[in-house]
């Protein structure tokens, strides 16, 4: 599979990161290089063997059903680039 | 003083030798004259520090201690604690003070211990060198032209340079093992699950662990007694008996099994390198251990396997990181949209944007049955690996690296050959197996030399066991690189 | 040519949990903005989702009531793409493996005949668990949109049907239906104002026989009365477009209720790809089967084994069985009141969709703040029943429980409420009236039996209301017989 600069535009898009076309072709080329490294998986055979996706075999836990966490609304809100009124602000949002 | 064992420096603080104020001075002193040549800290804040030392001597009047009580330690900035700017190596937070403690914080605050500053990192772990931090490239204490490995190169240098007493780490694909290996010191990833991961800024959830870096592996026994508990925050945090990891470090190691993976020892590995853990496997047979040809046939796949897994995990990760509630939005932008894309393209560095973007791309649509999935079914084989071979012996031994420290920059352009330098490390992220680095002779241009030793399950205690009998006999772990007189 | 509608719906019911189901942060609704959104919840670096055991344990019950298979192994996944209310960048959902798999919901259908309704079957997909998000607030500030995040972490089951419907009556049966189920099994407060009941729906038309058409999805449906507008405006534009020649695209569109029209909305949809996968932080989902069991244990009796009950054991109508498992909370009080009577059930039945529903609509009270309990209420229909009091004398008796209370036999005693029962004195009564109008007898016996009202109306006033009718028509027309 090779990666098209279109590729790398949409997928630029999905992660919300900005990119121009300098940086969007430099980027081209790092990540053929890099999936070049990735397809030596491909060859691989995996029939029947089934995936992992966690380090350990074993189960969730569950937390007992009650309210543990007090309003630190104050404290929180000091971090944000721009808040009001106990909202945190936004460029507006279109439906 | 610079030279004590953890043991050694708790023994003295209770003896009244010396008080943690005047310890903590002695380190905070040593990092004003010392840093700006190694940055090795991001942030450091000597009020707090201090703060924490007069608690730990008042602690020390009053007997109340605990094997770390007064000393300084670094804590990699990968940890929020409380009312410290927790970065991450990144500008998207070089401004944000975390607003609570991680696990890890709280376990060293209640040990007494002190936090003598947040150590840097590779941007978001992301790195194997440490030159991806936005902070700036951290310096090897013994060659300031190589690199201190990555990602957590700030502890592994403050540890080496004596800027701290010992230090915390995580490794995701190595780093913890790769620094330690190239900064000359010790250091031990634990189990995953061993540590909790509450407050410890995510990279690839399955893979992240925090373990400790020290001088050598009876201060790993003493960090890890710290680190290590059950946190009901972490759904991966494991409920199990605690333990003493210092209680088998005299253990002989008569019948001890060591297996020798022949991919570890195959074509890659340099030419300094070998003959150094060949020199270790000889004395180690001295002790009174075994050794056995074993085969890890699969994990040649495990860097194209973790480059799919750990990006696939990084990029939603880091989509947390948006603008609105904390860290860093751009000046100027047009939109909702553009906002998002502006703020996140200034506020991530290269590297991470790269893996985003690996990340974005194996998860989307079309691909993620031949790249995820492909590559967590690789993942068990790897991990099956570990399993048939640990039927054949009690501990894996190999480098921990291809090559001692590379020169900064060296790799920088080029991201495939610096993820070739994590080749001996990652298979056991994948695993989830314990894996440590500990200082094994030095290369050609005198650089350090790391031995991997690589465990089974909760095996950390047999691991620091072996470590520490061949520390016994050897004086690597020792020695100290010039020029860190402040 | 005949359309058919073809309607899915997904319902996002919020469960009624103390704490969010990842963190430890209150659901309570209506707090002041972000004060109940935790660290967890704001997705600050380092944050661990922990799942909420309340959670879980309403979803199986949910799955029990619904007949459905109860996964043994179920997985989160997150489900990725940027919002500002979305604090992580992703949703945690459940993708590949629910908690729920199929089950199906029976539901009656009112038809265009008053009181007449039809049953059907409904088949359900599955149901998973999730996170809700946050709110956007778009009232201006400076051209800016507010965040509040106290709603995201609120625990959702999504309750996915099959396109098993066929009308906008047939789909707001089987959400009306859910809605009822949810409230019953004690997992939703179904406050649909509050946003606790949420429906989506998928909606298609075709040919009958053909196959199925392109749907387009009719998002945020919070009242019953909106998702019936909104499926007939939306299959009648599908039907518009479609005989004009048109084509149908799939969209999310969202539905004007001032204008009564739906429109697609704004937002690519194409952009879409949520690159789900699972979560990393979560583990597997184990459900034992004690767990079930002992949820199957705490179960109280659905309202489909209810309404089975009534008709076949008590001999009430389908309508009138339907309305009384309307909620759980109206059949308790009906069969509370119909152990104080216990061979009454239709008498139970009139007066509670009679008289009490119409005095607790008047006063818009549900069921739950009646002020009359169904110990007084079946105390008073024990003495219509034993014929002690007429059902004029009971509507009095209605009135002062419900406005002071008390007990009904005291009442009906210190009111003098009670039938008379003596025939001697009726019959003596009906003499009198019989002597006192010899016209109107004349008139009767000539076979004017019009007449008949005007000496039942003499006899009821002569005996103050008291009289039982029926004894005292049995009279009247034995004696005017002559």
């Amino acid at each position: 599979m090779s990666l098209s600069i279109n590729d790398v535009y949409k997928v630029a898009r999905l992660a919300r990161l900005g990119m121009s076309e300098q940086e969007a072709q430099t980027a081209h080329d790092q990540l053929s290089n890099i999936f070049g490294l990735i397809a030596e998986m491909q060859a691989v055979d995996t029939n029947g063997i089934a995936p992992m996706s966690h380090a350990q075999d074993i189960t969730q836990r569950l937390r007992k059903d009650v309210v543990t966490e007090l309003n630190q609304r104050e404290q929180f809100q000091a971090a944000a680039p721009q808040a009001k009124n106990g909202l945190y602000l936004v460029p507006q949002v279109i439906e | 003083m610079l030279n004590s064992s953890l043991q050694q420096l708790g023994a003295a603080l209770r003896s009244k030798k010396i008080s943690s104020v005047e310890l903590t001075q002695l380190y905070l002193d040593r990092i004003a004259t010392l840093n700006s040549k190694f940055n090795a800290y991001i942030t450091v804040n000597e009020e707090m520090s201090l703060a924490q030392a007069r608690a730990a001597d008042v602690k020390l009047v009053q007997s109340e201690t605990n094997a770390l009580t007064g000393i300084p330690i670094a804590q990699k900035d990968i940890f929020c604690a409380l009312g410290w700017r927790t970065t991450c190596g990144s500008k998207m937070l070089s401004d944000f003070i975390a607003p609570y403690d991680a696990h890890v914080i709280e376990q060293f605050n209640s040990a007494g211990a002190v936090n003598i500053g947040k150590t840097n990192m590779d941007e978001f772990a992301m790195g194997s060198s440490n030159e991806t931090s936005y902070f700036g490239t951290v310096k090897n204490p013994w060659n300031h032209k190589a690199v201190p490995g990555g990602s957590s190169g700030g502890s592994a240098a403050a540890v080496s340079a004596r800027l701290c007493a010992a230090a915390t780490g995580t490794d995701t694909g190595g780093s913890i093992r790769q620094p330690a290996a190239l900064c000359g010191i010790s250091g031990l990833k634990p189990t995953y699950g061993v540590v909790s991961r509450y407050g410890m800024i995510a990279f690839a959830s399955s893979l992240d662990q925090a373990g400790p870096m020290a001088h050598s592996a009876e201060d790993l026994a003493l960090m890890l007694n710290v680190m290590a508990g059950f946190d009901e925050r972490d759904s991966t945090s494991l409920q199990r008996e605690s333990e003493d990891y210092t209680r088998d470090l005299n253990k002989p190691l008569n019948g001890l099994r060591i297996g020798l993976p022949k991919e570890f020892f195959a074509a890659g590995l340099s030419a300094d390198v070998a003959p150094a853990i060949e020199a270790s496997i000889a004395e180690y047979k001295k002790l009174g251990a075994s050794v056995v040809d074993i085969s890890l046939p699969n994990s040649r796949l495990s860097i194209p396997v973790y480059y799919v897994l750990a990006p696939a995990e990084a990029s939603s990760n880091l989509s947390r990181y948006d603008g609105v509630r904390y860290g860093y939005r751009a000046s100027e932008y047009t939109n909702l949209a553009d906002m998002y894309e502006k703020s996140r393209a200034q506020g991530f560095g290269e590297e991470v944007k790269r893996r985003i973007m690996i990340g974005t791309y194996v998860l989307s649509h079309g691909y993620y049955d031949a790249y995820y999935l492909q590559a967590q079914k690789i993942r068990r084989l790897i991990a099956q690996d570990f399993d048939e071979a640990f039927k054949q012996c009690d501990v894996i031994m190999g480098p921990t690296t291809p090559t001692t420290a590379f020169n900064l920059g060296e790799k920088n352009d080029d991201p495939v050959q610096m993820y070739l330098s994590d080749i001996y490390t990652i298979a056991v992220n994948l695993a989830g197996l314990p894996g440590m680095s500990i200082p094994a002779g030095f290369g050609g241009n005198d650089l350090p030399i790391g031995l991997q030793i690589i465990g089974n399950y909760f095996d950390e205690a047999r691991m620091l066991n072996v470590a520490h009998q061949y520390q016994q006999v050897t004086d690597w772990h020792t020695r100290t690189p010039q020029h860190i007189e402040g | 040519m005949q359309w058919e509608i073809v309607i899915g719906l997904e319902v996002h019911a919020q469960l009624s949990t103390n704490s969010k189901i990842f963190s430890g942060a209150s659901t309570t609704f209506g707090a002041e903005p972000n004060t109940q959104a935790c660290a967890v919840d704001l997705a600050l670096p380092g944050v661990l989702p922990v799942l909420n055991r309340g959670a879980v344990e309403r979803a199986i019950r949910f799955g029990l009531a619904v007949g459905a298979h109860i996964a043994q192994r179920s997985e989160f996944s997150r489900k990725n793409y940027f919002y500002p209310d979305l604090p992580k960048g992703y949703q945690i959902s459940q993708f590949d493996l629910p908690i729920i798999g199929q089950g199906s919901l029976t539901i009656q259908v009112p038809t265009t005949t008053a009181g007449k309704t039809y049953k059907k079957v409904v088949r359900l997909t599955r149901a998973h668990l999730e996170e809700d998000a946050g709110k956007s607030l778009h009232e201006d500030f400076q051209g800016m949109t507010g965040i509040d995040l106290n709603r995201a972490g609120t625990p959702l089951l999504e309750i996915v049907s099959e396109p098993d419907m066929r009308s906008a009556a047939e789909a707001v049966s089987y959400a009306k239906m859910l809605h009822t189920l949810v409230r019953w099994i004690g997992i939703c407060d179904g406050n649909m104002q509050e946003g606790s009941f949420r429906c989506d729906a998928n909606v298609s038309v075709r040919r009958p026989g053909a196959e199925l058409g392109t749907r387009r999805e009719i998002k945020n449906l919070n009242s019953f009365r909106f998702l019936q507008q909104a499926i007939e405006y939306e299959a009648q534009w599908q039907i518009d477009t479609l005989e004009d020649g048109g084509t149908i695209h799939q969209a999310t569109v969202l539905f004007n209720s001032d204008k009564g029209e739906t429109r697609a909305m704004r937002s690519k949809e194409d952009a879409h790809d949520y690159r789900y996968f699972p979560d990393p932080d979560l583990l597997p989902l184990a459900i034992d089967n004690e767990l079930i069991e002992q949820i199957r244990g705490t179960l109280p009796e659905l309202p489909l084994s209810k309404q089975a009950r009534y008709v076949t054991d008590l001999g009430l109508s389908d309508y009138d069985a339907d309305t009384l498992t309307s909620s759980r909370e109206m059949a308790d009080f009906f069969e509370t009141t119909l152990n104080e009577v216990p061979k009454e059930a239709k008498l139970c039945a009139n007066w509670l969709m009679g008289d009490v529903s119409a005095s607790l609509n008047r006063e818009d009270r549900d069921i739950t703040q009646c002020p009359i309990s169904p110990q007084q209420l079946g105390g008073m229909l024990k003495r219509i029943a034993d014929g002690t009091i007429s059902n004029s004398a009971a509507k009095e008796v209605f009135k002062i429980l419900w406005s002071e209370g008390g007990d009904p036999d005291t009442i009906i005693e210190t009111k003098g409420l009670k039938q008379m029962s003596d025939i001697g004195a009726m019959e003596a009564m009906v003499d009198e009236i019989i002597a006192a109008n010899p016209t109107q007898v004349a008139e009767y016996r000539s076979g004017k039996e019009k007449v008949f009202g005007f000496f039942v109306g003499l006899a009821m006033k002569a005996s103050k209301g008291k009289a039982n009718p029926a004894q005292m028509n049995e009279i009247l027309k034995r004696k005017l017989a002559g």
